[in-house]
């Protein structure tokens, strides 16, 4: 296979080396795992925490006479994921063996695709930054079943065997090697897991082992030959794949700088020590005898069956991200930070239904998310409610409260909930709009200080000052802007 | 009255009826019939409490006027497949003491006919072998002998226990598999008639895989009617088998005795190969006269790449073997032979548990398939098998209905006797093409040869085409006679 460099060396990604700079290339292959209620190939559960080996069944624990009978929910929801990669849909596929000896694997084969996989090239967009859009190309997507789990830690001399996971649907997502930085490689992650959620194929939790990544990494002098390859194995957090790239790039560029050679070889993330290290070398890497699978016909299904799972895909986060920018006028970023979590998006066009939409944009990104992240909460454990926090809105549009005001009654509704209008109402929050009676508290901050006043006739950056003084007299109440027109004329300022 | 045993599956189910016996005691003269034929090793295990359990429920449904298809047949069942609570261990040692807790879809059939289970059937371990002697419970003995010999004398293989049975009649009829010839190269070598009908005919859900592409479960019976009979229970669609079809099943028995007169019969020159007797050559000129007599006309035709088919053969079967097999390790069930560590203990099990030939089987799948080998082996043989396909097609699309060849090139032979693996698996020379291209076919004893021992003619039939071949095959059981081991066991 020949590979095709789509990207142009960029400097902001290079790393220094001690001779000059290294440009790092990623592949990534992921392990989803699709989100169905039973098997690939069975009947069995694929319920997460359940005891040891009760999610088994005759096919998973490969008993004699056995034979996969493929579970059309999983076809239907790699297609989905195959259609939200913007890529080829095959109708026609075939599953294949890939055949080893491990205890967790009790056919002694994985079926899996290889020649000929459910999905084939398409691509996800990267948003690095406002001006900096990279588009990264899949490969393909293929369907295969999920191992068992070995425990090593049950017994002083055994290994125990766990087939829950045996045969559970995974989708392998094989990028083409067009990430050139760490920070890529995160975004990509990210950005598949978003794609994911948004379609429900896979839940994307990392932590469960639900999604999983295998990292190639690379280096090369900056647009040069490709290097030589090593394949980090099972990287099970986002944030790990960024240090696992770092550790593995400069280790890599410290042998060639040596006069070394990479040898091509599995390496393991230890996330503990912050490196990689051998696992296999080329020459252990196992043959797997792939050939079609005998037990099962190709997949097959026509035009007319990928049309209608098109029908019902939801809108997906990049074309949610455009609405958001053209319909609601936010910037990129805010945009992007929205669009993440359907949740997200979906609290964000509530606050913002019928209400100034960046102003609703502010108050979800800076103050809610912040808040709900600092705490330990997402959106949909939220404290504050889309329709509180649009109620809080209302009242700052309405000139009830300040901005200032706005945060201390989100507190209050954070912590004690309620209305927020009637809060307001009820403690007596409301800004003073009263020209009369802020007119009296400006003239008796100003009379009293006479010197300041004659600086800030000279100086108006001083005047916030004063600003602040009638707010506090106020407890800041008063309206802003009243309070600086005020002041202005009072101390004659133009 | 006659030994009850000695009647066809047809008569037996005819003298159940009309209360001439009980299910029972057709029951009890089977076992009393194994019991007296313990030399011939065909059984690996009897259940006796099992069968006349079922029998006596047989004779309540008998009483009720409520008889099924096959009410009170006692059948014998190849070690194969999936019998719950029974040993089921292929004949090899690493599924030792293996009881599984789920019924094959064939049996499960059968029994949902009302049929009864007299025990399990010796076989070549893993069904990998052409004259049982590859089973770990020993060699099976044929009933035949030749005439002035006491000789033993092989019943071919892998279905040898089943064939041995039928033949011995210590079971009315027997199941059994075909992969490459298994039902009908030991049917013939036993004067019993086999068919494999077309790949999925028959759910190969429950039976232990040798070669999935190519396994087919399939009767071993006296008659073809009673072949007719058992395969219509057999065969059926399955959801938990993809693979197999979901068509009705005809009433097979129907059409054994409708005339052949019209009917086009291919005998295609290749099967003319070296080695083969001049007694099999000959009797293969007298089934072409048979249905000439009847009204078929014969046709001469041609399937050029025939003579790929075996090589191909054994390099698809051990192939998929090889990755089949895979399962056995120790881990989960069957025999465990402690090791120092997983891969010695992998080792260790795998040398101890698999045969000879099965450890053969699975070198040759592990080589063809390894990487570097996989194009010039399992890919071109792949290609060879569709160029197997195309020549069947191409003599059926030119309104051939059946096609006439020997079933083996020769008839039974003394254990021992063929030691070196590659003359041992020319003995599916003629039944390999069959599995290779999906086809059913059918082997039916067509006569003796000087030895006094019988030999088969194998009729091969389109896809789902198994109602043509019982019909023609009738016809030669009708020419022929049939035919019966004289009875030295007991």
């Amino acid at each position: 296979m020949t590979i095709v460099d789509t990207r142009i060396p960029d400097p902001k990604k290079f790393i220094k080396g001690a001779t000059g700079d290294w440009e790092i290339v990623i592949g990534m292959e992921v392990h989803a795992q699709v989100t169905s209620r039973s098997k690939l190939f069975s009947g069995a559960s694929t319920e997460f925490g359940q005891e040891p080996n009760s999610n088994v069944s005759l096919v998973d624990a490969a008993m004699p006479g056995m034979l996969p009978v493929i579970n059309e929910e999983c076809v239907k929801q790699a297609i989905r994921t195959g259609l939200g990669l913007k890529a080829e849909i095959n109708n026609k596929s075939v599953f294949d063996r890939k055949n080893y000896f491990y205890p967790d694997l009790p056919q002694g084969y994985q079926i899996s695709q290889f020649k000929q996989p459910i999905v084939g090239e398409g691509k996800i967009l990267l948003d690095m930054s406002d001006d900096e859009q990279v588009e990264i190309g899949v490969e393909r997507l293929h369907l295969e079943q999920d191992a068992g789990k070995s425990l090593h830690d049950q017994h002083p001399s055994m290994s125990f065997v766990d087939l829950n996971r045996s045969g559970v649907a995974l989708m392998e997502i094989v990028s083409k090697p067009d990430l050139r930085s760490s920070d890529e490689a995160r975004a990509y992650l990210t950005k598949l897991r978003t794609i994911l959620r948004y379609l429900g194929t896979c839940d994307g939790n990392m932590e469960q082992g639900s999604m999983r990544a295998d990292v190639n990494v690379s280096v090369r002098k900056p647009g040069g030959e490709f290097g030589t390859r090593c394949e980090i194995k099972n990287v099970n957090s986002i944030r790990f794949a960024g240090q696992a790239i770092e550790y593995e790039a400069r280790r890599q560029i410290g042998i060639l700088e040596d006069g070394g050679k990479i040898d091509q070889e599995t390496r393991l993330f230890d996330p503990g020590k912050g490196e990689t290290r051998s696992m296999r070398s080329k020459e252990e890497a196992h043959d797997y005898r792939y050939f079609p699978d005998p037990d099962l016909l190709p997949l097959e299904f026509d035009d007319t069956y990928v049309t209608e799972l098109a029908k019902d895909l939801p809108e997906l986060p990049d074309d949610k991200k455009a609405r958001f920018m053209t319909d609601y006028g936010l910037s990129s970023y805010d945009a992007d930070i929205l669009v993440q979590e359907k949740a997200s998006a979906d609290f964000y066009e509530d606050v913002a239904k019928g209400r100034d939409a960046k102003l609703s944009a502010n108050w979800v990104t800076n103050e809610l998310f912040a808040r709900l992240h600092k705490e330990g909460y997402d959106v949909t454990t939220s404290p504050v409610s889309a329709d509180q926090l649009g109620g809080i809105i209302d009242l700052i549009k309405a000139g009830d409260i300040s901005g200032k005001i706005a945060k201390d009654l989100f507190e209050i509704v954070w912590a004690e909930g309620g209305d927020p209008k009637q809060i307001v109402e009820a403690r007596g929050m409301k800004q003073v709009t009263d020209l009369g009676a802020i007119e009296a508290m400006v003239a008796e901050i100003v009379d009293a200080n006479p010197d300041k006043a004659a600086q800030a006739k000279e100086k108006p950056g001083l005047l916030g000052w004063f600003v602040g003084q009638v707010m506090k007299a106020s407890q800041g109440k008063a309206n802003p802007q009243a309070v600086n027109e005020l002041l202005r004329k009072k101390i004659g300022i133009d | 009255m006659t030994d009850l045993t000695d009647l066809t599956i047809a008569e037996a189910r005819e003298g159940l009826e009309k209360k001439d016996f009980s299910a029972v005691e057709l029951t009890d003269a089977y076992l009393g019939a194994i019991e007296g034929a313990k030399a011939l090793n065909a059984y690996i295990v009897t259940t006796p409490d099992k069968a006349r359990e079922m029998a006596a429920a047989s004779d309540r449904k008998l009483a009720a006027g409520e008889g099924r298809a096959l009410e009170g047949i006692p059948l014998g069942i190849k070690d194969l497949f999936a019998t719950q609570g029974v040993h089921t261990q292929a004949c090899s040692h690493i599924l030792n003491e293996f009881k599984p807790r789920y019924e094959s879809t064939v049996t499960s059939n059968l029994w949902a006919d009302g049929a009864v289970m007299l025990g399990k059937l010796n076989m070549d371990e893993f069904a990998m072998g052409s004259s049982n002697e590859t089973s770990y419970y020993g060699a099976v003995v044929n009933p035949w002998r030749a005439k002035g010999s006491n000789a033993a004398l092989v019943p071919g293989g892998s279905s040898g226990g089943s064939a041995a049975a039928v033949a011995a009649r210590i079971c009315a009829g027997a199941t059994a598999t075909d992969t490459g010839g298994s039902i009908r190269q030991p049917a013939a070598l036993t004067g019993t008639v086999g068919i494999k009908p077309t790949y999925g005919r028959c759910s190969r859900w429950g039976v232990v895989a040798f070669a999935s592409s190519l396994d087919q479960a399939g009767p071993i019976a006296r008659t073809v009617k009673d072949a007719a009979l058992l395969l219509k229970s057999m065969a059926s669609v399955d959801l938990k088998d993809t693979t197999s079809v979901d068509r009705p099943v005809p009433d097979y028995a129907a059409a054994v005795g409708r005339p052949v007169k019209g009917l086009k019969i291919g005998i295609p020159k290749e099967y003319r190969v070296d080695g083969m007797a001049p007694e099999t050559e000959t009797l293969w000129q007298q089934g072409i006269e048979w249905l000439k007599a009847e009204g078929a006309e014969i046709v001469d035709i041609s399937l050029p790449h025939t003579h790929y088919a075996l090589p191909a053969y054994y390099i698809v079967a051990p192939a998929e073997a090889s990755s089949n097999l895979a399962r056995y390790d120790g881990v989960r069930f069957g025999l465990r032979v402690p090791g120092n560590d997983i891969t010695d203990m992998y080792e260790k099990t795998r040398a101890a548990g698999f045969g000879a030939e099965v450890k053969r089987r699975v070198m040759i799948g592990t080589y063809v398939l390894s990487a570097g080998y996989y194009d010039a082996y399992y890919l071109k043989a792949q290609k060879v098998r569709t160029l197997i396909k195309r020549d069947f097609d191409l003599a059926f699309e030119a309104g051939v209905d059946a096609i006439l060849t020997p079933t083996t090139p020769d008839a039974a032979f003394e254990p021992g006797a063929i030691t070196d693996p590659v003359s041992m698996y020319l003995q599916d020379i003629f039944t390999v093409t069959v599995n290779m291209a999906g086809l059913p076919g059918i082997s039916v004893p067509a006569g003796l040869n000087e030895k006094g021992l019988p030999l088969g003619l194998q009729l091969i039939g389109k896809p789902f085409g198994e109602e043509t071949l019982f019909q023609v095959a009738q016809v030669i059981e009708n020419a022929a006679g049939r035919f019966q081991a004289e009875k030295w066991w007991a």
